[in-house]
């Protein structure tokens, strides 16, 4: 009963997917799966033309992230994708879940150490990171100290401040702000004292917070002189400041970096080519060219040393932009996201 | 004349060929009954599978609930004599560590994880990872050595939420939806108030509804009585006015009044030039050049726009019908012109204005996108709560008990509608 529901329900999403991936299982390509856009492009560059001009055949598909689609293939033991670009949430969801094959370092040839943020999980290899960062714009916003003087000192920057509606981040970047020591974020947010601090320091700023749920509002409200200091992913703002050529500044302070991942789907028939494909996409050299294309830090730190120097700057993963870094614990967030984005959305009710 | 010839002979009437007539008019009404099926099977499937068979499956889904019963069978076996009172005895844990050591080789446990942290927030890591311990217990006494793996399992509450979670169908998710949980000795009580969500966010989006709807027929009302009284010339430029923004994509029209109402767009300009905001900030309403761009104020504005012409096309439809014959009846009896309309036009029109308005506040409590780029935080309507509770949350439980809240919603009202108008009496046109 239970596997038929799975499968009814999983077909609805999974359907498309299957038809349009159902010809790579024709001869010895084979499929990745990411994300489109931007993203996507930067890894055909980087990756996927240098792996087909090395004899191999790719098949690209897109997904945004559905991780019912793995699912609804492992379960149904027709794995047509073989190597999934995912982000944290589905690799920790999925790898419990039995989703995604365990990776064998020693099979990819590579040092497990060298990777940041690879004892994660077990079921996948860090390709980049990106960070959730605030940003404002340098013709009408004086620098500010750090990020806790842009998004709460109304004093200094009065105006509007536009955030992510989500709990996750928000809820640190409050506890951090109102002196909470950065390694002890989640034992104080684990506790129910902990989440009303979080939320009495937001009280602070609500009235000046316009919140934004798609990548792209941030840059925008920020362009659109709305904000004075915004969030989003530093590769949007990247995007704004060298394709618009917007007079922004990312604020690094307390960034808060999230991974992508390469994993495997289970049972998939093509293991040892993903194998060989995940091994030629975590070579230094060429994580580093990815660079070139998006603003997004290699995990190996092997490539630190072979990113152009002009662009560095630009990434999480630089030595400057990592000095006050913050990692938001994934785990943290795979228990507690349910609850406390019930009490962010009450609270932003009331 | 055949006719006549077979009445003569045994007072059968025949038809031409000599069968009953009886006989002959059955088969052609079963050929005309087949070829009217035939015609209306396609339809009918196509709704079968894409309407009904999708309903079914999510009102099943809102109270189907298989992790724990599936994942941890010798568990709830065990538990069914546990009185509840202390912590279970020995055998329950003895069944559990058995129950874990299978669900970690067939990587179920995160699911069962993900299942009880909807009640217990913050158990999924540690089911998953009493999972990968329990393969070490090798022999008992378990009940100690599980509670050493997490504390969490020496608590009642823990077992009690097990216990509950037992049976294939719960009632917890349609609960939860309306604020409400099963407590730890079984009785419904509402959830802390600082999690109370679901029951504000069903009000809100009837309000909206209701409020949309009645800007669109009052404003919707008077043009439809022209377009209907206009000389056909005249109204058929008129009509282009009503119909050309409903061809238009609703994503094109939101996104229109992003610009539109944005801080120093055009109308918070208008507002500035017009006296307007000087005006407000006299009368201490606002503070500051007044905000439009993510408040309630612009969500109802941007959904009476598109809802405007569902509204008002059905009563123009109904407006065109009415003879021009009553009112001057009406009138020529001695009735006053505003007299004559209240009771004679406006009667006849009740067909169009319901139909209308049913229109419009059904399609306004489905609206998703319009509230999420135009409106703020707290004006995000049940779809948009559907919406992630299947891309980020990835629980459908919760998806379908949302939608089963808002289809039993537009049901009632339906009902209340048929009771009060009467649905033979709608009129689309």
């Amino acid at each position: 009963m239970k596997k038929l529901t799975v499968l009814l329900g999983a077909a609805l999403l999974a359907g498309t997917a299957m038809i349009a991936a159902a010809p790579a299982q024709a001869g010895d390509e084979i499929t990745i799966t990411s994300w489109g856009g931007a993203y996507s492009e930067s890894q055909r560059k980087a990756f996927y033309e240098p792996f087909i001009a090395a004899g191999n055949k790719v098949t690209e598909a897109e997904y945004s992230g559905e991780i019912a689609k793995v699912r609804a293939m492992v379960e149904a033991k027709s794995v047509t994708w073989d190597v999934v670009d995912v982000d944290t949430k589905t690799i920790l969801a999925g790898c419990a879940e039995g989703s995604f094959e365990t990776i064998d370092w020693a099979k990819l040839g590579l040092d497990r150490a060298k990777f940041i943020g690879s004892d994660v999980t077990d079921c996948a290899v860090p390709n980049i990171l990106y960070s959730t960062v605030a940003a404002y714009d340098t013709t009408k916003t004086a620098e500010p100290a750090n990020l806790f003087e842009a998004l709460f000192d109304q004093v200094k920057y009065p105006g509007k401040r536009a955030l992510q509606k989500n709990p996750f981040v928000n809820l640190e970047w409050a506890l951090m702000a109102d002196g909470v020591a950065p390694e002890e974020v989640y034992k104080v947010l684990g506790t129910n004292e902990g989440v009303e601090r979080a939320f009495k320091k937001l009280d602070t700023i609500k009235k000046d917070v316009v919140w934004w749920t798609a990548g792209a509002e941030g840059p925008q409200l920020l362009a659109d002189g709305q904000v004075v200091f915004a969030t989003s992913w530093n590769g949007r703002f990247y995007g704004a400041i060298k394709t618009d050529k917007k007079p922004f500044k990312i604020i690094w302070d307390r960034q808060a970096p999230d991974w992508d991942w390469w994993a495997i789907p289970k049972g998939t028939p093509k293991l040892e080519e993903a194998y060989r494909f995940i091994a030629f996409a975590s070579d230094p050299q060429r994580m580093a060219d990815q660079t070139k294309w998006i603003s997004y830090g290699p995990a190996n730190t092997d490539s630190a040393s072979k990113v152009d120097p002009a662009l560095l700057p630009d990434l999480p993963t630089a030595p400057d932009n990592l000095k006050t870094v913050f990692y938001p614990d994934p785990v943290f967030w795979g228990d507690k996201f349910d609850e406390l984005n019930e009490r962010f959305n009450a609270w932003l009710a009331q | 004349m055949a006719m006549a010839q077979a009445v003569a002979i045994d007072g059968v009437m025949r038809a031409a060929d000599g069968t009953p007539l009886k006989i002959a008019l059955a088969r052609a009404q079963r050929r005309e009954k087949i070829k009217a099926i035939g015609l209306v099977a396609p339809l009918f499937g196509f709704i079968l599978l894409s309407f009904v068979f999708p309903i079914l499956l999510m009102l099943y889904n809102a109270v189907y609930d298989p992790d724990v019963a599936e994942n941890l069978p010798a568990t709830v076996t065990a538990l069914r004599d546990w009185d509840g009172m202390d912590l279970p005895a020995e055998e329950v844990y003895a069944a559990f560590v058995g129950d874990m050591k299978e669900a970690q080789k067939s990587r179920q446990a995160a699911l069962v994880g993900k299942r009880l942290n909807y009640e217990l927030s913050g158990i999924r890591s540690k089911v998953i990872a009493t999972a990968r311990k329990a393969a070490t217990l090798d022999s008992g006494p378990y009940k100690d050595a599980v509670i050493a793996i997490d504390k969490v399992w020496g608590e009642p509450e823990t077992w009690a939420t097990i216990k509950r979670s037992s049976s294939v169908y719960t009632p917890f998710y349609m609960l939860a939806m309306l604020d409400m949980r099963q407590g730890a000795n079984g009785d419904i009580e509402q959830v802390p108030e600082e999690r109370r969500v679901y029951v504000d966010i069903l009000k809100r989006t009837l309000g909206i509804s209701l409020l949309v709807t009645l800007m669109t027929l009052v404003l919707g009302y008077p043009v439809a009585y022209l377009l209907a009284t206009t000389p056909q010339r005249f109204a058929s430029i008129l009509m282009i006015f009503v119909l050309l923004p409903f061809w238009t994509s609703l994503l094109v029209r939101t996104s229109a009044w992003m610009i539109l109402m944005q801080d120093g767009g055009v109308f918070s300009q208008f507002l500035g030039i017009t006296g307007i905001t000087w005006l407000l900030n006299m009368l201490a309403l606002t503070d500051g050049v007044p905000q439009l761009f993510k408040t309630r104020f612009s969500t109802i504005i941007a959904m009476t726009h598109i809802q405007l012409p569902f509204t008002l096309l059905p009563i123009y439809s109904v407006m065109k019908t009415i003879s021009p014959n009553y009112m001057r009846a009406a009138k020529s009896l001695g009735g006053k012109p505003f007299y004559c309309f209240v009771r004679v036009y406006m009667p006849q029109t009740m067909p169009g204005v319901a139909a209308g308005c049913l229109l419009t506040f059904i399609l306004s409590l489905g609206y998703y996108i319009t509230p999420a780029l135009v409106g703020g935080p707290t004006d995000q309507m049940i779809s948009g709560f559907i919406a992630s509770a299947i891309n980020t949350e990835n629980n459908w439980g919760k998806a379908s008990a949302l939608g089963v809240i808002l289809l039993v919603a537009t049901l009632i009202l339906y009902y209340v509608y048929n009771r009060l108008i009467g649905i033979d009496r709608m009129k689309l046109g």
